[in-house]
């Protein structure tokens, strides 16, 4: 059975484009242009994912974010301005599963909602071994391989990799690593930048840098799911 | 032959008189109907002249008519239509005035007001009725009026002398002067005739002075005054005309009439008597008041009998001027050189014979001195005694110090001479006497000098004269001795008082000069509206020991006080209502002035041309007369000097305006440009691919839509961000940031710019974090990424190079191409500037490294445009100031 996807925009242009898209990968689409008629769709429809743009007619997208999360489980991806970093940030905290950008590119919009639809589908419990090329993540063992070598990491850089592996493919708030790996500590974003880095040494080198973790500005980090 | 131009002919239009002209279009006109005395038939004559217009169409209405109840007069009155009076309660009375607003609101064409000269109540906004006629002139409107001869200012005293009656309500000359004239004239006989009959009405209380008014004689000389002064007047308007036209003439213009004004009572009258002369004459005149160091020891009501002299020479039509001098007769020949003045008004003053004969006669040393100048002389009434004893200095008679040093020292010197007596003969001694005699003249005035010649004198008499030891003279030698000292003594001390009145006097002007050049140092260098206006009030304060309030018009708004002496001060409605005046007539208004004199303060218009700028308003700290006679003319020239400011500070804003307008011009043609250029030709170039999609997709058409999609969507995000930044509207949002990872991404995020270029990041990984904003951050390397691209050469490498330094860390962007123009590296940062020689091919929109400029300022950063070492290209530096770099966390926090 497709997942069955509502998008949420009030831009007719859009509503088509995403449609065609959504179709064309095999989803089945309804759609709302407002606030109201989004709630009423899914209320009905049961859908299993939202797109849902934050500009509405109506009402503000984001107060919509926790009605959706309320009221059913379906994965809700929050479609935002370019600069609009703090509406990002506070969609996700309102419990968004992920964004995107306008203007954005219909690839990565279908790899984003790919995998968040498999993350829900995992059932909420939390993989144990997480695959990426050729490295190979196992959080239980707190171990790290690339290929057959195994990569020596710190106390801090592998709570962080781990953060991630969790939610990979998906962006991780600074916030939400900041708290969850260094907890009652002096938190500070400086402490996260040297790991990222540090880890980046270590998984990257010599490829390019963000290769395996990309930088989403101002908002978090994003292990990059299988190509 | 030459063509000899109007303006060539040596002939020149007098500015003033063209002055004249001018403020008389757009004015409304005065015709006055002047009589010899009441009863002539002034109003009755206007009324039917009124009455005549009326019937030709034009709008009349009557502002103020006493028709006293005569009959035919009464008549005329009813065909007009008459503005109601307004009605003014005055210490339980009611009067009823002419209502100049309800006239204005009206506003007819001509308007008839009686009795020109009448004084209003109390409160109103002029004091005069003149004031309100000038208001009504002044909007348009034409006014007929009516005044009798013995209400003219300058022959107020002439009128006095024959008729013993004298008339308090005067009107100015300067209004007669702009106005038509019309003499109503019947014979005296016919007028005795009429008031027999009962047909002129007279106050009831001034009947019986009135009665020897009314004398035959009395008449027929007013009717000769009241005749003259209408000549006069025809005269003066066409001199006016001969001057506005240039026509030439033998009037020069440096000839004027100077009268000399002193404290005592009666300089009103001098004013008046050349005021008189300079009509007769038609020569400019000037009332000069001479400073001398006595000035300084006036009374208060000796300075009030200045100040007035001067207000009533100025009401006049005469210039004023005050002259620092020793004495009286310096002062007054140097200011008629320098004026080149051809006649003297001077007042015969009744001082003492005792004073005349200790300072002369500064009449008969004028007459005697000033061999090329008329001089007129008037009697001056007796001065007041007690007033002239009050003045005395109490100093004169030394103080009690004085006489005790002076005796030490005539002591002294004895003990000396006794104690060298047997080297010194008697001559000697007499010489060295000299000392204490002169030195107490010189250090303690006359008397003490004095004091110390006889002392002396007394002293070498009983201890060095034969017989020693005795007050005798035995040979008149010694007598002479005696005098010699007293002389001695009086001879000092009257030079040394001159020097240091002399010292003082210069001192007193070095000071104001000094003043007034550190005021215009300082105010030169403030280029500030309110910087300019508190120091304008501070100094005018500091100079005239006043109350100082600067009010001015802020970009055409209401005016406002600018600045106060005393910040807490504030204008209540009638002060705001004499601003309000002189701001708007540039004319002063306020305490002793003409207009609103019920204001405590006086208000002077700060004129720049016929521009006022603002007003300068001062008021005495002790609740008198704002400014003393004696500081009038600094007061003007500081008025003048800031008037100077203002206008430079309004130049230099309206510089700054224009600029500003051309600058956003030149931004707009150049947005507009732009716009048009770098939208459409990615739009044609989407269209125009997209059209084709209809014969099947091929990759360079879906690569050419992608392309020019993103190229768009770059330059509209661009003009979006140039739009925050013009609005001010950066929030900035400053976190540590790791440089490699932020430059790795802007390099993701470009890497279409990039395309063709081998792009090479050396940025090392163990730069310390730097703190910035890092979607701010992210568009300036974008930008600079994307200007790389476009104008590096195809297929050559951009490097991306980050070194930390002492003190900063620089993140430098490094291309091949063509570089940047020497010397002009740094314009490349102005908005919608493409430096010549690579523009239009690559197809930048300007915007960007604006954009990199105005961000990295933003986050503290500074940007640097170069070319390369080698000059092979162009290299565009990020500088982090060492504010902006993190300090390495400690390895705990990290591992």
């Amino acid at each position: 059975m497709s997942a069955k996807i509502l998008v949420v925009d009030d831009d007719a242009a859009i509503r088509r484009l995403l449609r065609n898209t959504l179709v064309q990968a095999g989803y089945a689409v309804v759609e709302a242009a407002d606030g109201k008629g989004a709630l009423r769709q899914y209320a009905a429809e049961h859908p299993d994912g939202v797109l849902l743009d934050l500009g509405l007619p109506d009402r503000d997208g984001l107060g919509l974010v926790p009605l959706l999360r309320k009221d059913g489980d379906a994965v809700v991806l929050v479609v935002s301005a370019r600069d609009a970093v703090d509406e990002k940030v506070a969609a996700l905290d309102l419990g968004a599963d992920d964004f995107v950008t306008k203007p954005f590119d219909t690839d990565e919009l279908l790899a984003r909602l790919r995998v968040a639809l498999r993350h829900k589908g995992g059932g909420g419990t939390a993989p144990k071994l997480v695959q990426r090329g050729d490295l190979r993540i196992d959080l239980d063992r707190r171990t790290v391989f690339r290929g057959n070598e195994e990569l020596h990491l710190t106390r801090k850089e592998h709570d962080v990799l781990a953060m991630l592996a969790r939610h990979v493919g998906r962006v991780v708030t600074h916030d939400r690593i900041l708290a969850a790996c260094w907890g009652g500590e002096e938190a500070r974003i400086e402490y996260l930048r040297i790991v990222i880095r540090n880890l980046r040494q270590k998984l990257e080198h010599p490829g390019p840098v963000g290769s395996v973790i990309a930088n989403e500005l101002g908002v978090g980090y994003r292990l990059r799911p299988d190509a | 032959m030459a063509v000899v131009g109007p303006g060539s002919d040596g002939a020149r239009p007098d500015p003033d008189a063209l002055l004249r002209a001018a403020t008389q279009e757009g004015r409304g006109r005065l015709k006055i109907f002047l009589g010899a005395a009441p009863g002539v038939g002034k109003t009755y004559e206007m009324l039917s002249e009124g009455a005549a217009r009326r019937r030709d169409g034009v709008d009349v209405v009557v502002g103020v008519v006493e028709t006293h109840g005569r009959r035919e007069t009464d008549a005329l009155t009813r065909g007009l239509e008459i503005v109601p009076r307004r009605d003014v309660v005055y210490e339980g009375r009611t009067l009823h005035e002419m209502d100049v607003d309800a006239i204005l609101a009206r506003a007819p064409r001509l308007v008839l007001v009686d009795e020109l000269a009448h004084t209003n109540a109390p409160g109103s906004r002029h004091p005069k009725r003149y004031g309100d006629v000038e208001e009504l002139l002044a909007a348009g409107i034409d006014v007929y009026s009516t005044v009798n001869i013995q209400h003219v200012e300058s022959l107020n005293d002439v009128v006095a002398s024959f008729t013993r009656v004298r008339v308090r309500e005067t009107v100015p000359d300067s209004v007669l002067e702009s106005a038509e004239i019309e003499v109503v004239d019947i014979p005296p006989d016919e007028l005795i005739e009429r008031l027999k009959a009962g047909k002129v009405y007279l106050p009831q209380e001034a009947t019986r002075a009135l009665s020897h008014f009314f004398s035959k004689s009395n008449l027929s000389a007013l009717r000769e005054l009241a005749l003259r002064r209408a000549a006069q007047a025809v005269d003066a308007r066409m001199l006016d005309d001969v001057r506005a036209l240039g026509l030439g003439g033998t009037w020069a213009g440096s000839d004027r009439i100077v009268v000399a004004i002193n404290e005592l009572p009666g300089a009103d009258v001098l004013v008046r008597a050349a005021k008189r002369v300079a009509d007769g004459l038609r020569r400019p005149w000037t009332a000069v008041f001479i400073e001398t160091p006595r000035a300084a020891h006036f009374t208060d009501a000796q300075h009030g009998r200045v100040a007035a002299a001067m207000t009533l020479a100025t009401q006049l039509g005469g210039a004023v001027a005050s002259v620092p001098a020793q004495n009286v007769v310096e002062g007054v020949q140097s200011f008629l050189a320098d004026a080149r003045a051809t006649q003297l008004v001077l007042g015969k003053s009744a001082r003492s014979r005792w004073f005349e004969l200790r300072h002369g006669s500064v009449v008969d040393r004028l007459i005697r001195d000033t061999p090329d100048v008329t001089v007129h002389v008037l009697p001056m009434p007796v001065s007041d005694r007690r007033e002239q004893r009050v003045r005395r200095r109490p100093a004169r008679w030394g103080t009690p110090a004085g006489y005790a040093a002076t005796t030490a020292m005539v002591a002294g010197v004895t003990a000396i001479a006794s104690a060298l007596f047997h080297i010194l003969d008697l001559g000697n001694v007499a010489l060295l006497y000299l000392l204490p005699v002169m030195a107490a003249a010189s250090l303690f005035g006359l008397r003490t000098g004095l004091y110390a010649g006889i002392a002396s004198s007394l002293a070498y008499n009983f201890f060095f004269l034969p017989p020693v030891g005795t007050l005798t003279i035995s040979n008149p030698e010694n007598l002479v001795s005696v005098v010699v000292l007293l002389g001695i003594a009086v001879a000092t001390s009257q030079l040394t008082a001159r020097v240091r009145a002399q010292a003082d006097l210069a001192a007193a002007s070095a000071r104001t000069n000094a003043t007034l050049a550190g005021f215009l140092r300082q105010i030169a260098a403030v280029n500030d509206l309110d910087g300019a206006a508190r120091m304008i009030c501070d100094d005018v304060r500091r100079l005239l020991g006043v109350q100082v309030v600067l009010l001015g018009a802020k970009a055409g708004a209401d005016l406002e006080i600018l600045a106060a002496s005393d910040p807490a001060y504030r204008l209540d409605a009638m002060d705001n209502a004499a601003a309000s005046w002189a701001f708007d007539t540039g004319n002063p208004a306020g305490k002793g002035s003409g207009t609103l004199a019920a204001s405590e303060w006086l208000f002077q218009p700060v004129k720049a041309g016929d521009r006022v700028l603002g007003v300068l308003g001062v008021a005495s700290e002790a609740g008198g007369d704002p400014v003393r006679a004696d500081q009038l003319s600094l007061l003007s020239s500081l008025v003048d000097q800031s008037a100077l400011v203002l206008e430079r500070l309004r130049l230099q804003a309206e510089m700054r305006d224009v600029d500003a307008v051309l600058t956003r011009d030149r931004l707009r043609a150049a947005l507009l440009s732009s716009v048009s250029h770098d939208l459409r030709t990615p739009l044609t170039a989407v269209i125009a691919a997209a059209a084709q999609l209809h014969g099947g997709a091929t990759p360079e058409l879906i690569a050419t839509i992608e392309g020019e999609a993103a190229r768009l969507n770059r330059f509209v995000a661009n003009l979006l961000d140039m739009a925050r930044v013009e609005a001010g509207a950066l929030r900035l949002n400053m976190e540590a940031t790791d440089l490699s990872d932020a430059v790795a991404a802007a390099a993701h995020d470009a890497r279409r710019a990039l395309e063709g270029h081998a792009v090479r990041l050396d940025v090392p990984p163990n730069l310390p974090l730097v703190r910035a904003d890092p979607q701010l951050l992210h568009h300036c390397l974008l930008n600079l990424f994307d200007n790389a691209g476009r104008y590096g050469d195809p297929g050559s490498d951009i490097v991306i190079e980050g070194r930390h330094r002492p003190g900063e860390l620089r993140l430098a962007v490094l291309d091949r191409g063509p570089g940047l123009p020497p010397g002009r590296e740094a314009e490349v940062f102005e908005t919608f500037r493409r430096l010549e020689g690579s523009d239009r091919a690559v197809g930048g929109t300007g915007l960007g490294l604006a954009i990199v400029k105005a961000f990295a300022e933003a986050m503290g950063m500074t940007v640097e445009a170069a070319n390369r070492a080698d000059a092979t290209g162009a290299a565009f530096t990020l500088v982090f100031p060492a504010a902006l770099i993190v300090r390495d966390p400690s390895i705990e926090s990290v591992s």
